[in-house]
């Protein structure tokens, strides 16, 4: 996983509640076998229009947007499946860090395994961001991990804004560093195997698949 | 220990290593994995040199891209076909037990694994599919994890985990006649709202749900993500142990019997506290039909669309405005005046035996009627399917004029062949009516089962209260 440390980039707003997973990335994309290539579909059904021409009116194609590498969002983003397809579009579109009130959790939790930084802020703190990002072309905000602050990069007229947040410190730490979870784990293999001695979920078959009755 | 809740027992008797300031590391008993989100955690462990560590408790499935038409006919989908091929492959590299497309135990995951007893009270039970929340209903600790986490469980068999917060929601009284479980957790969505559940798992307890099935407790478990939970659970009792008696996975004789009483001990103790409570009475639930474009957008048949500027907040206001410009519904429509073009019996959430037996039920000696271009019936499992078979339920759907079809996760998601063509309205008993789930442009309102088979016959929402189909528990 690439570290995550300190990002400056453009804010692109995505201004609806409850957005879902499928609407991140719809499930004909869902049949790919690797993790890469998905930021192009990302929002598929509102960023094109029939025969992939994209739709002016989404904001993602407004020239303005291009680039950008902060999602800015409402509450409950990331509702519905649990697919990673989400984030990884997320990512593959460019975007590293996400900005809202509220995330679901399954989402939130596939972020942090795949390098994206979720930051929640209150509501009205989002709302000030939504007005910013609008009225500034080209707003860009700073996010940095370690000092948990998020500053304005560009200068616009009433700027100065510093807003801190606060990230649970063990998925900071992973986050900082880029650690692999499977690699963490795997240090206390001894303890798993110990806990396997006593604790024995065996999966044995007693009846026939073969039949509806099972016996 | 009597103050604690089912959620806090199998949280503790998982736990392999604790640390303050840390994620707790907890053994995980049951890994079921289907095609859509396990080729790149196989990919993760290849190129990493690691190993599945519990192969033995590993369970695969095909699932949602199989085709429910003829299976013997080549796979169109080239990349569902890949998708399947893979899915094969690690299996047998990994020596994990697969039910392929042309298993007889084939089905959905979340069908599969209750009905062959691999599903049992007290474990844990994870796989890469948010709906993985059925499997609470025995009493199981079962939730939803992303890819990265499929591959952490295959090497690992644990999972790094925060404690949830525990709600309880109880469900006081008897529903009356043609109300269903579904019915039930639509009504509680339509309380608590879509992220009501968000970082809580859910206990549903009172008389309405104890006097539900097992089929009943699944359908509600299913959707607790629905209301933002990762995991929903029902207390285990009489209901599940005999649903459990005698399926390929479990044990016989005394070992049943010894496994019975220590499932008992995982029940919520009398003095258990939860974070939060939410109370239902199953009397004043009406028959629900969504109207938007998520499952919290629901209101009584008896009922209309509502008008966006009903809604407190702007968002909300905002967000119905834009549901009901996607649904092409007008604010004051009536509910049971709304025209159907499809219909679609199947999902997780309502394609078991006991489902098509409420839905053959109500089209027992009827027919659908013309304004429908197509109904499909699709059971959840080849088991639900041979057993509806021998009860002769498949004739009941036929002659009504529905399609009988093969097991899979089919119009709930589309990722097969059977879409939900753009602007039509599909009365479904799946558990999702995003916008453009079923299909781009496709319009879902999300019903029972029984709903859905007397809105094919007539065309239209409908009060089933009213009708008279004797005795339905
Ligand atoms: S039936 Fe639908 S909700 Fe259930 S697992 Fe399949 S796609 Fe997911």
């Amino acid at each position: 996983m690439t570290p995550f440390t300190k990002l400056t980039g453009i804010v692109a707003p995505v201004d609806r509640v409850n957005v879902d997973t499928d609407q991140i990335i719809p499930k004909q994309f869902l049949k790919a076998i690797t993790r890469e290539g998905f930021g192009r579909f990302l929002f598929y059904d509102w960023r094109y229009l029939d025969g992939e021409k994209p739709n002016p009116d989404f904001v993602l194609n407004q020239p303005r947007y291009h680039g950008a590498s902060i999602l800015l969002a409402r509450t409950n983003f990331g509702c519905g499946s649990s697919r990673e397809h989400a984030p990884w579009a997320v990512l593959d579109y460019g975007f590293r860090a996400i900005i809202a009130p509220s995330y679901a959790d399954i989402f939130y939790n596939n972020c942090f395994k795949n390098g994206i930084l979720p930051i929640t802020l209150p509501e009205e703190q989002v709302d000030e961001l939504f007005r910013r990002t609008r009225g500034n072309d080209g707003y860009e905000l700073t996010v940095d991990l370690e000092s948990q602050t998020i500053t304005e990069a560009t200068p616009v007229p009433d700027g100065g804004l510093k807003i801190p947040f606060k990230v649970d410190s063990f998925r900071r730490e992973c986050l900082l560093n880029g650690w692999d979870d499977i690699g963490l784990t795997l240090r206390f293999e001894d303890q798993i195997a110990g806990f396997e001695k006593t604790h024995q979920p065996n999966a044995t078959r007693y009846g026939s698949l073969e039949t509806l009755s099972g016996k | 220990m009597p103050s604690q809740t089912m959620y806090e027992k199998i949280w503790s008797a998982h736990v392999v290593r604790e640390e303050t300031g840390q994620p707790t590391l907890i053994y995980i008993d049951r890994h079921l994995v289907h095609e859509v989100t396990s080729a790149q955690a196989f990919a993760g462990l290849r190129a990493n040199g690691r190993k599945v560590r519990r192969p033995d408790l590993t369970f695969a499935v095909m699932d949602h891209s199989v085709p429910t038409t003829d299976r013997s006919l080549p796979i169109l989908d080239q990349a569902a076909k890949a998708q399947f091929a893979a899915l094969e492959r690690n299996c047998k590299e990994n020596n994990i037990l697969l039910f392929d497309m042309h298993d007889r135990n084939q089905g959905i995951v979340h069908i599969v694994g209750p009905e062959l007893g691999i599903t049992n009270p007290g474990q844990t039970i994870v796989c890469g599919d948010s709906h993985t929340s059925t499997h609470g209903a025995f009493g199981a600790l079962a939730f939803g994890i992303g890819t990265s986490e499929v591959e952490h469980v295959l090497a690992t068999q644990c999972l790094s985990q925060f404690k949830s917060k525990s709600m309880l929601v109880r469900v006081n009284g008897q529903r009356p006649q043609g109300v269903t479980a579904k019915d039930i957790i639509l009504a509680i969505i339509g309380k608590i709202g879509t992220a009501g559940g968000t970082g809580f798992v859910i206990e549903y307890a009172g008389e309405g749900i104890r006097k539900l099935s097992m089929e009943g407790r699944m359908t509600v478990c299913n959707m607790s993500i629905e209301g933002g939970a990762r995991a929903g659970m029902v207390a285990p009792d009489d209901t599940t142990f005999a649903y459990l008696e005698g399926r390929p996975y479990v044990s016989r004789g005394k070992e049943f019997q010894a496994a019975v009483d220590r499932w008992k001990t995982f029940a919520s103790g009398p003095g258990a506290t939860y974070d939060h409570t939410v109370e239902l009475n199953a009397a004043e639930i009406a028959p629900q039909v969504t109207w938007g474009t998520n499952p919290g957008m629901v209101t009584d048949v008896t009922g209309s669309v509502p008008a966006p500027f009903s809604f407190s907040d702007s968002a909300s206001r905002e967000s119905a405005a834009r549901a009901l410009e996607y649904m092409g519904l007008k604010p004051g429509t009536r509910i049971a005046d709304i025209p159907i073009d499809r219909v679609f019996i199947g999902s997780c959430t309502n394609a078991r035996i006991e489902d098509l037996r409420l839905a053959a039920r109500v089209l027992d000696g009827k027919k659908i009627a013309s304004s429908i271009k197509g109904a499909l019936a699709v059971p959840g499992s080849r088991r639900v399917k041979a057993q509806a078979e021998a009860e002769g339920l498949d004739k009941v759907f036929r002659a009504a004029g529905f399609e009988w079809r093969d097991a899979g996760c089919s119009m709930c998601l589309a990722m097969n062949p059977d879409v939900l063509p753009s602007g039509e309205r599909c009365a479904s008993t799946s558990n999702r009516n995003f916008e453009g789930r079923q299909g781009k442009g496709g319009r879902t309102h999300l019903v029972s089962p029984m709903m859905a088979a007397a809105a094919a016959v007539e065309g239209h929402f409908v009060d089933i209260r009213k009708w008279d189909l004797g005795h339905v528990e």
